[in-house]
């Protein structure tokens, strides 16, 4: 097998309070290859931003990677010093937030912005980088470049800013990038527009890309592979198609059950009971089987894990509950 | 036939968002005007929940924010069939909606003890009680503060407190939209059973088309302040008529078929303060001609029994 983009082992991610400890992502393990959009779905609190901020090295302290290791084309970042950390956040992975005006500097124009983000990182003259901005403008199909390049940020439309945004990702050509709920600000026509962006700019030059989001929809239409997460734990995590039309996971089956169906006539809508428990009062075994009408006493006994693709659940794992 | 419980007749909406006198004075600045909404017409039947579904900035907020009286309408009219008390509000935000320093007893009783000024205490009490298990919380829970619930549970504390003053008519401004997919289904499983079980009648106010289809009889699509198409929720998925409307319902990502590559609507949403002349939609309509720069199409009732405010729609064009 080829070296994956990004390879995940095993990563905790722990915040020491004064309650005692909380685990915000709970033994994660993924892989991302060339070209691949792997979408980490899942509810509010699920972990799902925290394991993206943790590859980036962004964790807000005291906030720690307390286990595992996270690989970049082979290379260890989770042990890189913050200064280390800079030379590769930006070059060789980039990073697309929700909310484009936050991500943008309101004072400074759009040109010079890119133009300052591709000096950073590679050694091109001011004249070389304007004219790479403009390029990059343009692949992220934004129209009168020419004219607009001189802007700023408030000029322009949320969708419009949003592909500035990935055009700022994209100057130094990385590796991977963490699209953390990039399209969620947006109107769904927008949004439509930005995913197909995304996806044509993973196809052409080969970048991971990490696509967290809480729309299966979004997820649907975009990713190659789906990681739902669940309490700080993967709860499945397999091709698109697989776990989309054939999850495993009871917890993937209800959320899947919730959403609105465009083509089914439902009565009713299919609802998980309860709510997802909150990271001081996790319930011991399998997260979910508070929640979940097929649990055996197994499942409030023992955690179960999956490091690979497949459904973390006992029911999956070993076909019945012992 | 039954009369509408809601009568919305040419309603126009208009906001003033010129700069300030001194600046137009000396920038010879000219005045500058919104039009939020810009005559609507719908009517709601009793019982029936009638969805206004667009984009961000199409108006359909101004509406929730006309028919309950917090903005006054420019032109135009809405009849409320009804008794004005009976009409009642659930907000989008469920963290902004519900006064934090407030106990959710105190919060869900204020509409009783504003439109039933003889309650009791030990009466509005028991009711709050009441309430409280009907939306599915406990009566315990009206010693407790917002804080100590989640987005969903708020919800359900919103729509407790629209229910105690007996309403007849709730106006929905986008319950669920701040909320996760699977309290989603609770919070919309719950409005429905309610529904049901108390005859109300719903304005319901999404971006949300899948959602929509779910809860609404009768959906109108908004653009730019103007209902483009108004239909019975089944036809307006079978046979949506307008070009904006088949856009809409293209770029819903469909679950039962993953992984589809398509061509997205090129475009955005224009200003509302200086709209494109004529149909508003044409410099995104794939369908667009010469008369739709120049002239605003009606939903004028020779055309498609008044559903679809579009020409080419009414020549029976459909496709490109």
């Amino acid at each position: 097998m080829t070296q994956p983009v990004l390879d995940v082992q095993g990563l905790r991610v722990e915040f020491p309070t004064r309650h005692g400890t909380l685990t915000a992502v709970d033994d994660i393990s993924l892989t991302i290859g060339r070209g691949e959009i792997l979408g980490v779905v899942g509810e509010s609190g699920a972990g799902k931003s925290m394991t993206g901020m943790a590859i980036l090295g962004l964790l807000e302290p005291p906030g720690r990677i307390a286990a595992g290791k996270i690989l970049l084309s082979g290379d260890r970042i989770d042990t890189l010093t913050e200064q280390q950390l800079q030379a590769v956040r930006g070059r060789r992975i980039g990073a697309i937030f929700q909310d484009p005006l936050t991500s943008l500097n309101p004072l400074f124009k759009v040109g010079d912005q890119l133009v300052e983000t591709i000096r950073l990182h590679t050694p091109m003259t001011r004249a070389q980088a304007r004219r790479r901005a403009i390029e990059l403008m343009q692949e992220v199909g934004i129209p009168a470049v020419e004219e607009r390049i001189d802007n700023y940020p408030h000029q322009f439309s949320g969708g419009m800013r949003q592909r500035i945004v990935i055009a700022l990702a994209l100057c130094a050509e990385p590796e991977l990038i963490i699209a953390d709920e990039p399209t969620t600000a947006l109107d769904v026509s927008i949004q439509a527009q930005i995913t197909a962006l995304l996806k044509r700019l993973c196809r052409e030059r080969g970048t991971a890309v990490m696509l967290v989001t809480h729309d299966m929809g979004v997820i649907a239409e975009t990713a190659d592979r789906v990681a739902v997460m669940y309490a700080g734990r993967l709860a499945e995590l397999g091709t698109v198609e697989d776990v989309v039309r054939r999850p495993q996971h009871p917890y993937t089956v209800g959320l899947m059950g919730s959403i609105p169906s465009l083509r089914r006539d439902e009565s009713e809508l299919q609802m998980i009971p309860g709510a997802m428990p909150r990271l001081n009062s996790i319930p011991s075994g399998c997260a979910f089987n508070p929640r979940c009408a097929q649990a055996g006493p197994k499942c409030s006994r023992d955690i179960p894990r999956i490091h690979g693709e497949g459904a973390a659940c006992w029911l999956a794992l070993e076909g019945a509950t012992a | 036939m039954t009369r509408p419980i809601l009568e919305v007749d040419a309603l126009e909406r208009r906001f003033d968002v010129s700069a300030p006198w001194l600046n137009r004075l000396l920038e010879r600045k000219p005045r500058r005007t919104l039009r939020a909404v810009d005559g609507v017409d719908f009517d709601i039947l009793p019982g029936q929940t009638l969805a206004l579904v667009g984009e961000s900035g199409c108006g359909k907020s101004t509406i929730a924010k006309l028919v309950t009286g917090l903005h006054a309408p420019s032109d135009g009219k809405i009849r409320f069939n009804g008794d004005p008390t009976k009409m009642q509000m659930i907000f989008q935000d469920p963290f902004a909606s519900l006064n934090p320093r407030w106990r959710v007893g105190r919060i869900v009783a204020e509409p009783l003890r504003t439109l039933f000024p003889d309650t009791t205490d030990a009466q509005a009490e028991a009711r709050v009680g009441e309430l409280l298990k009907t939306v599915g919380l406990s009566p315990a829970d009206a010693a407790k503060y917002p804080h100590e619930f989640s987005g969903g549970q708020r919800q359900r504390i919103s729509i407790a407190r629209a229910l105690a003053g007996e309403p007849e008519f709730l106006v929905c401004d986008e319950p669920t939209s701040a909320l996760d997919v699977s309290v989603q289904a609770q919070v919309l499983n719950l409005m429905k059973r309610l529904q049901r079980e108390m005859g109300l009648t719903y304005l319901f106010i999404s971006h949300d088309l899948s959602v929509v289809r779910h809860m609404a009889d009768v959906i109108a699509v908004m653009y730019l302040g103007r209902i483009v198409e108004i239909q019975p929720t089944a036809d307006l998925f079978a046979n949506p008529l307008h070009p904006y409307t088949r856009m809409l319902l293209d770029t819903i990502p469909d679950l039962e078929a993953p992984k589809r590559d398509r061509a997205p609507m090129g475009g955005e949403v224009p200003s509302p303060v200086s709209p494109p002349s004529g149909c508003t939609f044409h410099p995104r309509c794939p369908l667009s001609f010469d008369r739709c720069k120049r002239e605003l199409p009606k939903r004028t009732p020779d055309v498609h029994d008044r559903r679809v405010a579009c020409f080419a729609a009414a020549e029976g064009k459909t496709d490109v």
